[in-house]
């Protein structure tokens, strides 16, 4: 992990309220694994004071790929940055998706719901390298949420889309279309980011059906190195269920160990 | 413009420091975790995570809420306990040329006292740092910090007891800190670090929710700067032992501020969550201000505050 205080923003585009950036970041992108995060300072001054945790959307020898939401101040902030800005960042940060070479030929279901799609591109595509042969899964609540579509067309990943409204592709909860895909498909591994109740849902449906999984897990953080402990999740452990750090020893989590609220 | 050589050393006393910067407990982690971002060794030194006998689970989340300038924590003091901390961690710290403190904890004045006996027999310990602010189970959640007895009582117990120097650090809500500080001395403590978090909470106006699942937390980071520059000056002006000040140190100048307000060290928090290097920068950066203002040692700098 390195410290790039020079990272320079190439691009910045949006649909709405959904924000994808280009950053020039080098030694961050050629380190990078599909899963991880790094930490944005946002304000040169004092406020807002903590940086905030984006996971990683693509990565490449140039630099990374971050696409967000705005929730708040701080990516309020972020989404104001022009081409050319300068930008604070840490990373790559904690541990992503299992992804290997051993996978060739193995049948993954990669599901992203709203925001959560973020990670998604990246594990699709690595996993596309590895001749995995990967289905996407895109949720939203409504058309405008799934904004992303085109890009994984493009690079010949068809997602499969949802919106809660019927706006777009399949009507109902991206859930629902996982479980009835999953009814007719050999599944060998899941992996979901998205909210809570939706990787809930698929926790369930994955241990109903024997499939392993993989849950990207979110949350408020201090810092995003393991040095605060704010930034917790219930998590079986060798030596019980504790509070576990998301950070450091997530943000990805097999379904198995997560105990959803 | 030729580099004059400062001297950086800072002396507590009981233990002489590289410089006067030290990374505050509760947000250094075990120091370790550090390591990728800077070098442990250009410290003065770290405390490390407060320490239980036991290991404890701490609160559940949201834990952190974050305020203008400022960061609320109620993490809960979760940590690993004082056994596994001497098997697994201190053998890695006791390499480091660096002044590693442990900040010790305890639900009731026993317990404090059997973690500073179980560490008293680990080597590789510079001194204690007493968190006295931890909530105390006879007492119904009050700390010993809040009381001048309880203070007094607790800290000539560990003096006796302990083969090590004591740090004592107050919490600042009290009504009077010099009261507690005093209480500190005349119990033996052998330095007074201030201050710790202030008692703050946050609300969610939508939901009318505390957003803490705690609902009160401790506030750090630069909102709390100026109160605890405030009560380090009224401590070190009115106790003998030497004064560690802390509260929202971000830059060198901040430190610079709390010497001259009669701090011999200080110790950087919250900013190791911003810049996990911060603590170095701030090294440098009173370094950089020593030179430019012809300060051969900063220990010079020290309570040199004038009269308005």
């Amino acid at each position: 992990m390195t410290i790039d205080r020079n990272a320079r923003l190439r691009e910045i585009r949006n649909w709405d309220d959904y924000f994808h950036l280009a950053i020039d970041a080098p030694e961050i992108g050629r380190e990078a694994r599909p899963g991880q995060f790094v930490m944005v300072k946002v304000a040169d001054g004092p406020f807002p004071l903590l940086r905030r945790p984006l996971s990683i959307h693509d990565s490449g020898a140039s630099g990374i790929e971050l696409f967000f939401k705005v929730a708040g101040l701080g990516t309020e902030i972020l989404s104001r940055k022009k081409p050319g800005d300068r930008l604070d960042l840490i990373g790559p940060l904690g541990k992503g998706f299992t992804v290997s070479d051993g996978m060739k030929g193995k049948r993954a279901f990669c599901v992203g719901g709203g925001r959560g799609i973020a990670p998604i591109y990246f594990l699709a595509r690595e996993l596309g390298d590895r001749s995995v042969r990967a289905t996407v899964f895109y949720g939203g609540k409504r058309l405008a949420d799934i904004p992303l579509r085109d890009k994984f067309e493009k690079a010949g990943m068809e997602p499969l889309c949802s919106t809660d409204d019927g706006s777009y592709g399949f009507g109902g909860l991206v859930t629902e279309l996982v479980g009835l895909e999953l009814a007719k498909t050999k599944l060998d591994v899941l992996y979901a980011c998205g909210p809570e109740a939706m990787m809930k849902a698929l926790a369930s449906l994955a241990a109903k059906h024997g499939v392993p999984a993989e849950f990207s897990l979110e949350s408020v953080m201090g810092c995003g190195i393991g040095a605060c402990w704010g930034c917790v999740h219930r998590i079986k452990n060798e030596s019980g269920d504790g509070w576990t750090k998301i950070c450091e020893e997530g943000p990805v989590f097999p379904g198995e160990r997560i105990l959803w609220p | 413009m030729t580099k004059k050589n400062v001297d950086l050393t800072a002396d507590l006393g009981f233990l002489k420091l590289r410089n006067p910067v030290l990374a505050a407990s509760g947000t250094f982690g075990y120091g370790l975790e550090f390591e990728p971002y800077l070098d442990l060794e250009k410290l003065g030194g770290f405390v490390v995570k407060g320490l239980y006998f036991k290991a404890r689970e701490g609160n559940p989340p949201p834990r952190l809420v974050e305020t203008a300038s400022g960061l609320i924590n109620a993490i809960g003091l979760q940590g690993v306990g004082v056994e596994a901390f001497s098997e697994k961690v201190l053998p890695k710290l006791r390499r480091l040329k660096t002044a590693v403190i442990v900040n010790v904890c305890g639900a009731d004045d026993d317990e404090y006292a059997a973690v500073v006996e179980y560490l008293d027999k680990q080597d590789g310990i510079a001194a204690y740092e007493l968190n006295i602010s931890c909530p105390n189970v006879k007492t119904e959640g009050l700390c010993p910090a809040l009381s001048p007895r309880a203070t007094f009582d607790l800290v000539k117990r560990l003096k006796a007891a302990s083969r090590r120097p004591l740090i004592t650090k107050l919490s600042p809500n009290v009504t009077s800190i010099v009261e507690i500080a005093k209480a500190a001395e005349e119990a033996g403590t052998d330095a007074i670090a201030l201050v710790n978090t202030f008692l703050a909470m946050a609300l969610d106006l939508e939901t009318r929710r505390p957003k803490l699942a705690n609902v009160f937390g401790g506030l750090s980071g630069p909102a709390i700067k100026p109160i605890a520059l405030r009560m380090v000056y009224q401590v070190a002006s009115r106790v003998r032992v030497p004064v560690i000040g802390m509260g929202g140190i971000m830059t060198g100048a901040d430190a610079l501020e709390f010497l001259v307000a009669g701090a011999a060290a200080v110790e950087v928090g919250t900013a190791n969550f911003v810049d996990p290097d911060a603590a170095v920068r701030i090294v440098a950066e009173i370094e950089s201000w020593c030179e430019a203002h012809g300060v051969a040692a900063v220990r010079d700098v020290v309570g040199t505050i004038k009269a308005s």
